[in-house]
């Protein structure tokens, strides 16, 4: 008695066991569907985004908005708060061919690697109809050789100055936003010189001129059309005088104390903005959403912004369509619609994005735009006029973003580690040498 | 051969059993293949969900991690791989980083595994007293590892902040100026070593509360009637008694700060976080394999790294073997 059931026990065990062994092996071989997770459900349409930062369309209704105008449409968007973050994903996603969205976001930085490397993983949306409203540099950043296009533009990030009236008056500067832009008007070299005089003569405060010197080192180089690579695809960095000049004079803001020593988007960077420790910062457009709800409201009315010292461009995104989608063509209705000019110009009013679409740049609700916060400034006009400065062509290489993080320690290397700048320009040579190579 | 197959296999038509007494014999032979099967195969049924996981989750991932790292692959191009041999290796050789990476996780290691031992032992001796709560204080101690090192890590990240964290506070109030906390070398490996002795300490103290509860209580009371105090007690009773069970937390702490990865990680955030620091001041092993692969995107100088982690450990694995052997041969 006591045998068979010893038996009978042994079996069930060896059956369990094996029974483990098949679901093991078979969970390994199933993959799931359609990868995206978007499909028709319920006779409603499931579209997914990947987004990251605040791209704006979701912290701002837009998705429900489009939701409302097509109640068989159902979004579901992701937004990760860290670029990097994203794009190593994405990139994971992409190399598996699973765990990617219908839609998914693409920083500028990235589009030409994307481009050169993964488009035939992304949907053609050069054929999608209405969509002929955008800047021509715009859309040529996501364009391939053979005239695919593999994302639609949100926006473009012209650059200005932020500043903090109450500090530039306790250093009796000007505060009048057209004054305090013609400090510096035309040369960055200026914006470094006020920069000296500000720290000389600021009283009863510790408060440092600028954020970060990566910041001011961005604005320079994005002030031309080439930066680290030339049109063929070739680095370039080491030789271009426009990357060395911007080298050169953000190492000299590093070290003559004029940093508050933080990075942006960095632990430190938001309590600074809260607690006021800077007085500046190289601002795009973007980026007055970010400012204006860390600083809080406490510090409403104290900023302004004017103009830079030359145009610029930092930054803007795209949005690309899966091509292995199962809803792929709602999704790009989906987005063709959140980059149409009236989306575009609304999200200007709403979070400051500035729009890449030229019909939107030339709405009166862009032109005229205002902005409570940053003391009513006339963020349409400085924006708008600072987008006229951009370079019409704007040469992007495979590894931008990463050759900028690079940068931007480097810099870190001599504002915060006490490096020479001969000594960190080396660092990050080799350090661009190896991530490139 | 239609007709010759029934003859070779039963035998001469006449000599063939009655069918009845056949089937038996059949059913016999089966069960007794069964039952033979039962009694040898069983146990290997039982054992084999371990090696398939094993085969597929360590086996094949440490095989193809070896064959990746013979090539030059970018994870956004993982179908075109170029045989490079062991360029990767002799790369990896002369790679400043690695050396520094090797020495980051070893100095690491040291300053969090060495006090968060110590401390734990001193935890454990306390608990062991007959005290009212105990349960409470042996659960509370065990918090701390229930947290997940994404939490614990963020939340330090904040107490280490440079301008607004609450350490730096606290040294103002006696004078000390701020401390870059991330920027500074010992300073950012000291902040880290702290996250992960809070995590562990509890955990291990724990383990040996355990079996510290299993020396003999006569051993106690004899020492006390020799007159030791608490103190000798603890040191010529309690650590001996309990010496295998240090021994396994040092192998189980020399684990886990060879693998050290989330805390650096967090702690540095974005970019910063990956090469562990702007100088690399605290980037570890695994955070330069994580900085290779996830952001250089080259998978097969990141698998080299994997294999070079790898092969240190089976050197340690050994060179502990030969130390052990030699105590022994001495003594």
């Amino acid at each position: 008695m006591s045998s068979t059931r010893t038996k009978l026990r042994t079996r069930i065990a060896a059956a369990i066991s094996a029974a483990t062994v098949l679901g093991l092996v078979a969970g390994c071989g199933s993959g799931g569907g359609s990868g995206t997770g978007g499909g028709h459900k319920d006779g409603k349409t499931v579209i997914t985004m990947g987004l990251f930062g605040v791209m704006g369309f979701k912290e701002t209704g837009l998705l429900e908005k489009y939701m409302k105008l097509h109640p068989d449409v159902v979004i579901k968007a992701d937004v990760a708060g860290d670029e990097q973050t994203y794009y190593t994903a994405l990139q994971t996603h992409l190399a598996a061919g699973s765990g990617l969205k219908d839609i998914q976001g693409i920083e500028v930085g990235r589009a030409k690697e994307l481009v050169d490397t993964q488009k035939d993983k992304f949907a053609d949306l050069a054929d999608v109809p209405g969509t002929d409203h955008f800047l021509p540099w715009k859309l040529s950043q996501v364009t391939a050789p053979d005239k695919k296009v593999i994302g639609l533009g949100t926006d473009i990030g012209p650059m200005a100055v932020c500043y903090r009236k109450d500090f530039f008056e306790k250093a009796g500067l000007p505060t009048d936003r057209d004054e305090v832009a013609q400090l510096w008007a035309g040369d960055w070299s200026k914006y470094v010189s006020v920069g000296k005089r500000f720290k000389a003569n600021l009283k009863g405060s510790k408060a440092a001129f600028m954020d970060s010197s990566s910041g001011l080192f961005n604005a320079m180089i994005y002030g031309n059309s080439e930066q680290f690579y030339d049109k063929s695809g070739k680095l370039i960095y080491a030789k271009n005088p426009v990357v060395k000049d911007a080298w050169k004079l953000a190492s000299q803001a590093a070290t003559s104390g004029l940093t508050a020593k933080l990075r942006q988007f960095q632990p430190g960077w938001d309590p600074g903005l809260a607690n006021s420790t800077f007085a500046t910062t190289v601002c795009p457009a973007w980026m007055l959403a970010h400012i204006s709800e860390k600083a809080g409201p406490a510090n409403k009315g104290k900023w302004d912004v004017a103009k830079a010292p030359k145009g610029a461009n930092w930054g803007g995104s795209f949005l690309g369509v899966m091509d292995n989608s199962p809803v792929k063509k709602e999704a790009k209705e989906l987005v063709a619609w959140l980059t149409a000019p009236e989306q575009q110009s609304y999200l200007f009013e709403k979070i400051g994005n500035f729009p890449s679409s030229e019909t939107a740049l030339k709405s009166p609700a862009v032109t005229g735009a205002k902005s409570d916060y940053f003391s009513g400034a006339p963020i349409g006009k400085i924006f708008g006029e600072a987008a006229t400065e951009i370079p019409d062509e704007q040469v992007l290489g495979r590894k931008d973003g990463t050759i900028k993080d690079i940068f931007s320690q480097g810099l870190t290397l001599i504002e915060s580690q006490n490096k020479s700048p001969d000594a960190a320009w080396k660092t990050t040579d080799e350090r661009i040498k190896k991530a490139t190579g | 051969m239609a007709t010759s197959t029934p003859i070779s296999q039963g035998g001469a038509p006449g000599t063939a059993p009655p069918p009845a007494k056949r089937a038996r014999e059949d059913r016999q032979g089966l069960r007794n293949l069964l039952h033979r099967l039962d009694l040898r195969g069983a146990p290997y049924a039982f054992v084999a969900p371990f090696f398939v996981v094993f085969a597929a989750f360590s086996f094949y991932p440490l095989v193809y991690t070896a064959w990746i790292s013979l090539h030059h692959v970018e994870l956004s191009s993982l179908n075109l791989m170029e045989w490079v041999g062991f360029d990767n290796y002799t790369a990896l050789w002369n790679d400043d980083r690695f050396w520094n990476a090797l020495a980051n996780t070893f100095t690491i290691g040291v300053i969090s595994t060495v006090p968060q031992l110590l401390m734990a032992l001193g935890l454990a001796h306390l608990l062991n007293y007959r005290m009212r709560g105990s349960t409470f204080f042996r659960v509370a101690s065990l918090t701390p590892y229930a947290t997940s090192v994404g939490a614990a890590a963020l939340v330090f990240t904040m107490l280490f902040e440079r301008d607004f964290g609450m350490i730096n506070w606290m040294l103002s109030l006696v004078g000390v100026d701020h401390i870059d906390f991330e920027n500074n070398k010992w300073a950012a490996q000291i902040a880290i070593s702290t996250i992960v002795i809070w995590r562990w300490t509890g955990y291990n103290a724990l383990l040996y509360l355990a079996a510290m509860q299993a020396v003999p209580r006569d051993r106690y009371e004899a020492a006390a009637i020799d007159g030791a105090s608490r103190w000798q007690q603890f040191l010529k009773v309690t650590v001996p008694g309990i010496r295998a069970t240090i021994v396994f937390t040092i192998v189980l702490s020399t684990i886990g700060a060879t693998q050290l990865f989330g805390e650096p990680l967090i702690f540095g955030q974005g970019p910063n976080g990956i090469t562990g620091g702007a100088d690399n001041q605290y980037q570890t092993l695994g955070l330069l394999l994580y900085e290779e692969g996830w952001k250089n995107y080259q998978m097969g100088r990141a698998a080299t790294v994997a294999w070079a982690m790898f092969l240190l450990l089976i050197l340690v694995f050994v060179v502990q073997r030969v130390l052990k052997r030699a105590l022994a041969r001495r003594s």
